[in-house]
């Protein structure tokens, strides 16, 4: 078994019209066995600026608080937050430095950047990081997301139309994987407001 | 707070703390993750005008396309640039790395960049890591004694070539240019030839595909042709787009306004001089 499957994620991102949407499922598993429906993968790093990590559960928690004490540094600095082009490059190079010895996670950022244009990437365990101009994907579902995405996505969808699909996209992917699921978790953010989903899925 | 959860390392290059639980964790039974690889085709030829490199825009994490539109052409200085192949975050870290200290050598010469100095010093780093940064790269560029084409292996084995290929689609394109090459080519025909060069790697190599890239570096000009040729667009593109038969369920809504993002201009007094 690989170490990514060791606890079983699965998060998507995907941009819209002046708006992105990031989601991920909720479970939390040692292996085959569930231990928790409701583990937060997705955390906010300011308003505008969300990080999802799939993979080792601990790395996830480690990595964000690494994170967040990175930004708030920043934000004393700069007086400012942080755009999420240089997030990600952040992220990156905090990834980059343990090239040997990695953190066992793949990271997907989500944000809204100059003149409220959507930014999103992923990065592979090292922080090689793949921008994209339509969605982004990680996690064990991953193959069946890269699918489902391909297939769903069309460009310049306002705010509701795209919460249906990138919703679609990931129950769908996350019932042919049995690692992740039990249910997802939305996050659609505009230049107003940010609105978080559950969303009911199969519970096996 | 002890000295190991300092995040900030002043120093700089790799840190190996997280080593000792990994190799535990690959003992235990679970297998190391796999990284984003650039399959590749990346080739480069010296015209009679400069340089031009090439490459496709496929990055592949194993079997699987995770970006079918990467850029694998790397700036390096204005004169200069880079081609990678090999792990995705190696290359760009190295070629970063290097373009940032040929940027400060410039600032301290005075002089453009040459592109012998930016091979020995990606020469020097790959040695030095013995082939576990894994980069294989085609460094191209023209400085003030001409134009100048390398290819760099992970292990820090340099070659100086008029005409050069790398990657895993590297045999494909080298029959191209083998059969092809010839010196004093212009402009037109160089690119071409890179062209159909990058395009066998694409056809014929799993590990190659999408797009070609282009860079065309001449004596105080240099073009980058992004996505020069795009020979694998969608076939099958629904009008209608998806539609979904069930909606979505939602079990919970929570809404958080966001106030408005202000720009803070400070509107002062220039320094004194």
């Amino acid at each position: 078994m690989s170490i990514f499957e060791y606890n079983g994620s699965a998060v998507v991102a995907m941009v819209g019209k002046n708006c992105f949407a990031i989601a991920s499922d909720r479970r939390l598993g040692v292996q085959l066995q569930t231990i928790a429906t409701d583990f937060q993968r997705i955390s906010k790093i300011h308003d505008h600026l969300f990080i999802g990590l799939s993979g080792l559960a601990t790395d996830v928690q480690t990595l964000y608080q690494r994170l967040v004490f990175r930004h708030k540094l920043y934000q004393l600095r700069e007086e400012r937050d942080m755009k999420p082009e240089t997030f990600a490059s952040l992220v990156s190079a905090i990834l980059y430095e343990k090239r040997f010895g990695p953190f066992l996670c793949q990271p997907v950022i989500a944000g809204l950047g100059d003149d409220n244009k959507p930014f999103i990437c992923t990065m592979d365990s090292i922080g090689a990081k793949e921008l994209a101009k339509d969605f982004v994907v990680s996690g064990t579902a991953s193959e069946s997301l890269y699918g489902a995405c391909e297939a769903m996505y069309k460009p310049d969808m306002e705010a509701e139309e795209l919460f249906e699909t990138i919703s679609q996209a990931l129950l769908s992917s996350v019932d042919r994987d049995c690692l992740s699921g039990w249910g997802g978790h939305v996050y659609v953010v505009t230049p107003n407001e940010v609105k978080e989903r559950i969303l009911k899925g199969r519970m096996d | 707070m002890s000295q190991s959860t300092v995040d900030v390392s002043a120093k700089g290059g790799f840190s190996f703390d997280l080593c000792k639980r990994n190799e535990m964790l690959t003992q235990e039974g679970l297998k190391a993750p796999s990284f984003l690889k650039t399959g590749t085709t990346i080739v480069g030829l010296i015209f009679k005008d400069g340089v031009i490199l090439g490459a496709d825009t496929r990055a592949t994490e194993g079997p699987i396309v995770a970006d079918k539109n990467c850029e694998k052409i790397h700036y390096m200085a204005p004169n200069i640039y880079c081609c990678g192949a090999g792990t995705a975050a190696d290359t760009e870290a190295v070629t970063d790395m290097v373009s940032s200290q040929l940027r400060l050598h410039r600032y301290e010469t005075g002089r453009d960049s040459r592109v012998i100095t930016a091979l020995t010093l990606l020469k020097k780093h790959l040695f030095s890591y013995q082939g576990h940064v894994s980069a294989a790269l085609v460094l191209g560029g023209v400085d003030i004694t001409g134009p100048h084409l390398h290819t760099i292996d992970p292990n820090g084995l340099t070659e100086t070539l008029p005409f050069a290929t790398m990657g895993s689609g590297s045999l494909a394109a080298m029959s191209v240019f083998e059969a092809k090459y010839k010196e004093g080519l212009t402009r037109d025909e160089g690119i071409k030839l890179v062209a159909e060069a990058i395009c066998s790697g694409i056809f014929n190599d799993l590990g190659s595909g999408s797009n070609v890239d282009i860079c065309v570096i001449t004596k105080g000009n240099k073009e980058y042709l992004r996505n020069y040729m795009e020979p694998n667009p969608r076939t099958y593109v629904s009008s209608k787009g998806y539609s979904f038969t069930k909606k979505t369920e939602v079990l919970l809504t929570k809404i958080t306004p966001l106030l408005e993002r202000v720009e803070i201009t400070e509107v002062g007094e220039a320094m004194e001089e």
